[in-house]
């Protein structure tokens, strides 16, 4: 069943140059792709991709370049918390390609036996602390979320982004004082744009995506609790062909670079 | 009022009406069906549902009771007055009702939080914080909620028979006395329908509350956000408290009836 899913792919992957599933794509292959994939237009119909929140804006990019090169493609993105994420798969929502903003959510899927190939990591993200422009908290480390006198946002321990925090916060022997458990970092970070909190614990990525409004403190036990994001195809997706080509073209070197440029890390493992 | 044999209903009106019942109820049904009944006791026995519940009906019920003090006057204005604008104003009213509650919540932020217009004031020179508190919570319910309130018993007011009123007028009532004696006696029962209303709104309200109040257990975590937040980790759990949640208001909502709709159900808008 798996084989003769990945035969079905092959051409695509062939025009599009790239190596499925197995990890970044090498420089020489990602050169055969912008070479071949500039006479693309191959891939029609709508390209499902349900994606972890932190991805939104360089899978938004992304998406708007496969269709540049394929128009008759349509991208359509779910962004959303991981876990619900995964809790819609297994619910039997129809999409092409699952990204996961950690292993969890997707060995959920994938004991689920929903993935059409195993699951690879394509990058990784580690948390920061963002504060408002100027710092008004005076925010200096980790060990000021024991601070109870501060306005602070956490995500809650159901969303990978809070179980990434209560790991660090017990690395560190930190008791955290939050006034507030966020639904997913999104929200966390709204609240530090609208200087609503002092601080709150959220991912490099999001620091980065925040522009001028937020400043981001790197904090060195942030190392303990790195987040892999795995990516596959699913087995039931509707439109497998482009599916693939979208994986593929996460772990080019042109989508490596969108992810860099994001603030996330290329895969260490 | 005598009975009437009944005639039965029409069968134009029964299967659309069968159908709506079952495009209500099905949904329910599915809950119940799914739920996990054996960790049904060790799923309620956790103290973080209990406390959820709690918060959801004390901040629920304070935010109806905010909405009455304040959305009864309202519907008289939109429904009694002669100011002018009074149609812009009825559709000011109604914008909660359009908004996504969650961008609701960011403009509760930026009214109230301590960055906001109002906020800003009271967080600077009396050291008030408003967001992350329960007070937010029943702001936020109350936001969402009482345009439902407003709607229905202006609805009742325009509905109810303004020659009571006028003839209160001619026997030398003053308007407050018209109002407070003719008028709140004969539109109550469109008020009680209000009210439920309202309460069923807040009482499930999520996007403002998370956003506006946050979630914190204890001080924000209503039921919904608490079902919402299990959902992310144990489908099953939010099942049973989804049930939870739907047991109680259903429950307070059918006491509630016999109490105060009871005699008064066959007659008037609350029916």
């Amino acid at each position: 069943m798996r084989k003769s899913r990945a035969l079905l792919v092959l051409p695509v992957v062939a025009a599009v140059g790239l190596t499925a599933c197995g990890g970044p794509a090498s420089g020489t292959a990602a050169g055969t792709a912008s070479s071949s994939s500039s006479a693309g237009g191959d891939l029609s119909g709508t390209l499902t991709v349900f994606a972890a929140a932190s991805l939104t804006d360089v899978f938004g990019d992304l998406g708007d370049q496969l269709m540049a090169e394929n128009p008759d493609l349509d991208v359509q993105f779910n962004f959303a918390g991981s876990s619900a994420l995964a809790t819609q798969l297994t619910q039997g929502a129809p999409a092409d390609v699952f990204a996961s903003a950690n292993e969890k959510q997707m060995t959920v899927v994938t004991d689920a036996g929903l993935q059409a190939a195993d699951p690879a990591v394509f990058t990784e993200n580690v948390l920061e602390i963002a504060v408002p422009k100027g710092n008004p908290g005076n925010v200096t480390g980790l060990a000021d979320f024991g601070d109870a006198d501060l306005t602070l946002a956490v995500c809650a321990a159901d969303v990978p982004c809070g179980a990434a925090a209560a790991a660090v916060f017990a690395d560190a022997g930190i008791t955290a004082q939050p006034d507030t458990e966020e639904e997913d970092v999104k929200a966390a970070l709204t609240k530090v744009q609208l200087g609503e909190v002092d601080a709150a614990l959220v991912y490099a990525t999001d620091v980065q995506a925040a522009g001028s409004d937020v400043e981001g403190i790197p904090f060195p036990e942030a190392e303990q609790e790195v987040n892999d994001y795995p990516i596959c195809v699913l087995k039931a997706a509707p439109n497998a062909a482009a599916g693939q080509a979208f994986v593929d073209l996460v772990q080019s070197d042109a989508g490596q670079q969108a992810l860099a440029d994001a603030g996330f890390r290329a895969p260490t493992s | 009022m005598r009975r009437r044999p009944d005639p039965g209903v029409p069968l134009p009106l029964l299967v659309p009406a069968l159908l709506a019942v079952a495009f209500l109820v099905l949904p329910l049904v599915g809950l119940v069906v799914r739920a996990p009944w054996s960790s049904i006791g060790p799923q309620l026995a956790q103290p973080e549902v209990g406390q959820a519940l709690r918060l959801s009906l004390v901040t629920a019920s304070l935010a109806t009771v905010v909405s009455l003090v304040l959305g009864v006057p309202l519907a008289w204005v939109l429904a009694r007055s002669r100011i002018r604008g009074r149609s812009v104003l009825r559709a000011l009213v109604t914008v909660p009702l359009v908004l996504p509650p969650v961008v609701g919540g960011v403009a509760l932020f930026l009214v109230l939080g301590r960055n906001g217009l109002l906020g800003r004031p009271l967080y600077e020179h009396l050291g008030i914080t408003i967001p992350f508190t329960t007070t937010a919570v029943v702001i936020a319910e109350t936001f969402v909620a009482m345009p439902f309130l407003v709607i229905s018993v202006e609805g009742a007011l325009r509905a109810a028979d303004a020659r009571f009123e006028d003839a209160a007028a001619t026997l030398g009532a003053d308007r407050w006395t018209t109002f407070r004696r003719v008028t709140l006696p004969l539109v109550a029962p469109g008020i009680a329908a209000g009210a439920v209303l309202c309460w069923a709104r807040a009482l499930g309200e999520f996007g403002a509350t998370i956003t506006f109040a946050g979630n914190f257990p204890g001080t924000t975590q209503t039921m919904p956000l608490a079902v919402y937040l299990a959902l992310q980790r144990d489908p099953e759990a939010a099942i049973v408290l989804s049930l939870v949640l739907l047991a109680v208001s259903l429950g307070t909502l059918l006491l509630l009836r016999d109490r105060w709709l009871g005699r008064g159900s066959g007659q008037g808008i609350a029916a």
